[in-house]
């Protein structure tokens, strides 16, 4: 509760200083420079462009793997990637960060060579890889609670396994999925470290993945972590930015919350 | 006497056509052996119990008709079991193709977790039916004798429904795929008095269309519905006749103990 009380006060400061018709009508994002603006939109598409990206990334696979250990893979398989899954959602995150830049910037830059050496891209693709095996661990858990008698009811009116997977299974696990699905996007948009690391720290509202750009985290952890003085208002903007943050991430909950709770199935 | 050895029990052979042939069948769940070398021939549009106590491999035999035993990956089949005159377990046989012909109805009633025109309809859209899904809605809940407690609320869960509905639910779901026959392990069990009488009438009508296997453990019931009781004892088959005949004039003492309560 002190934390949201600080995070109120400053943001209110904050607010004193720049218009919140700037913060919202700008797309200009030049916090350091003079003449200074504050136009929220070029950080609210960066993290737009790395929570998508990895979502397109980290959702689809993680249902993948979450179907494969489900309905596919043989007891032994499961039993060893189960717990592969859970190492991997808990390497720390700047570890990623360093993957990006080491391994899959350079890759980019060699498929396309028009990649910057920061860029979103790079970015969304190890935030993807980083949330996928909480996807596909929950996925998983959330496909296994769907009663034997169930897909056995599919298969006896002569589906094939695919069909009862995809149809029956899917359906019965829906609400679990779907919260797995949500869980991911909020990480993705939360993430900070890799995110910094490997996309740089360009305001820049863009569409293009391949250009560096900057996500709201990022821009918190540049201000808090370089020179500028306590009571500036580029440091008061943090607070802007946190609030803005928090206030996303509880819609996200709450929409998690309604999904959930409207797909709720009878077998959890 | 424990062992009933194949050449000792009593088989009869009613008159073809069949709808399933058991040939010399063995299953077994790794090493222990669930079904030992059951022979009955299954004709058309009767209705055959299969009784005997708990754990006798009641449920494995029927459950190998429609190949359900591919999904336990412990369970092996051995010898033949005809439908339309060829071998289910022949290398090139498809266990989905013969499910589509083989419906089975189950202990528990397990609707599908949505509505209840979606309970029937699936099936025959998987199989690619071409014909009027309001149509086969409508009979198929009619043979059930589902139609007139559901007709106004067909867009609602199944599992909205009582447990006797959801079980003709169930029954409903099997007869619009239009199979030749319908496996039913103990489809009564988890049901009340009243609404098993309207399943056992149910079953009398349907029988006119289909060949039913019913696996029960009440012998009221087997003989209130079957024509034919093949009464099945520690993985054996110990006899197989004309329900009458099992009940009234049991040929193995075994069937006699059983038959008349003194085990089970
Ligand atoms: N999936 C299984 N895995 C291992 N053993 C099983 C399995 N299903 C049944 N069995 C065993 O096979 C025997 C016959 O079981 P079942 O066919 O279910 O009998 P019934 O239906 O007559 O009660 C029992 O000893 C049971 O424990
Ligand atoms: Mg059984």
């Amino acid at each position: 509760m002190g934390i949201i009380a600080v995070l109120l006060s400053e943001t209110i400061e904050f607010f004193r200083t720049v218009s919140i018709r700037e913060f919202f009508g700008s797309a200009t994002w030049a916090p350091m420079f003079e003449p200074r603006q504050f136009g929220i939109w070029p950080l609210v598409g960066g993290t737009f462009l790395i929570t998508a990206g990895a979502g397109l990334i980290g959702i689809p696979g993680g249902l993948g793997v979450g179907l494969f250990l489900n309905e596919f893979a043989a007891p032994g398989v499961r039993a060893f990637i189960k717990p592969l899954l859970e190492i991997l959602a808990g390497i720390p995150t700047v570890v990623y960060g360093y993957f990006a830049l080491t391994v899959v910037t350079p890759t980019l830059q060699r498929v396309l060579p028009d990649t910057e050496v920061f860029n979103a891209a790079s970015a969304a693709i190890v935030v993807g890889i980083m949330v996928l095996p909480m996807v596909a661990s929950l996925c998983d858990d959330a496909l296994r609670a769907v009663p034997r008698s169930v897909k056995e009811a599919g298969y006896a009116l002569g589906a094939t396994k695919c069909e009862v997977s995809l149809q029956v299974t899917v359906p019965a696990a829906l609400s679990g999925i779907i919260a797995s699905f949500i869980l991911a996007i909020s990480r993705a948009f939360g993430e900070t470290m890799a995110v910094t690391l490997a996309a740089g720290s360009t305001p820049r509202l863009t569409l293009n993945p391949l250009q560096s750009i900057q996500t709201l985290t990022s821009y918190i952890v540049q201000v808090s972590t370089g020179d500028t003085p306590q009571g500036s208002i580029e440091y008061k903007s943090i607070f802007a930015v946190g609030m803005l943050l928090l206030v996303v991430t509880l819609l996200f909950n709450m929409l998690a919350y309604s999904l959930v709770k409207r797909f709720r199935s009878v077998y959890e | 006497m424990v062992n009933v050895g194949k050449d000792q029990a009593t088989v009869f052979e009613p008159s073809a056509p069949y709808a399933i042939e058991v040939n010399d069948v063995n299953v077994s769940y790794g090493t222990s052996r669930a079904v030992l070398d059951v022979s009955l021939k299954i004709p058309e549009h009767t209705i055959v119990a299969l009784i005997g106590p708990s754990g006798c491999g009641k449920s494995t035999l029927l459950r190998s008709m429609n190949r359900m035993n591919d999904f336990v990956s412990s369970a092996k089949v051995t010898g033949e079991i005809l439908f339309r005159g060829s071998n289910i377990y022949a290398d090139d046989a498809d266990p989905v193709l013969l499910r589509r012909q083989i419906g089975m109805v189950f202990q528990k009633p397990n609707p599908f977790p949505t509505s209840i025109r979606k309970n029937i309809t699936w099936g025959p859209g998987i199989n690619g039916f071409q014909g009027d899904y309001n149509k086969l809605v409508e009979s198929s809940l009619r043979r059930a004798a589902l139609w007139d407690e559901v007709a106004g609320k067909l867009g609602e869960s199944g599992l909205a429904l009582s447990g006797g509905q959801q079980q003709r639910l169930c029954i409903a779901r099997a007869i619009a795929m239009d199979p030749d026959v319908i496996l039913m392990d103990e489809p009564c069990s988890a049901l009340d008095p009243g609404s098993t009488l309207k399943i056992e009438n149910l079953l009398l009508e349907l029988k006119e269309r289909f060949t039913i296997v019913i696996v029960t453990h009440n012998m009221q019931q087997a003989r209130r519905v079957s024509d034919y009781t093949a009464f099945m004892y520690q993985g054996e088959l110990v006899e197989f006749g004309p329900t009458d005949g099992v009940f009234e004039t049991p040929k193995q003492e075994l069937t006699r103990d059983y038959v008349s309560g003194r085990f089970g």
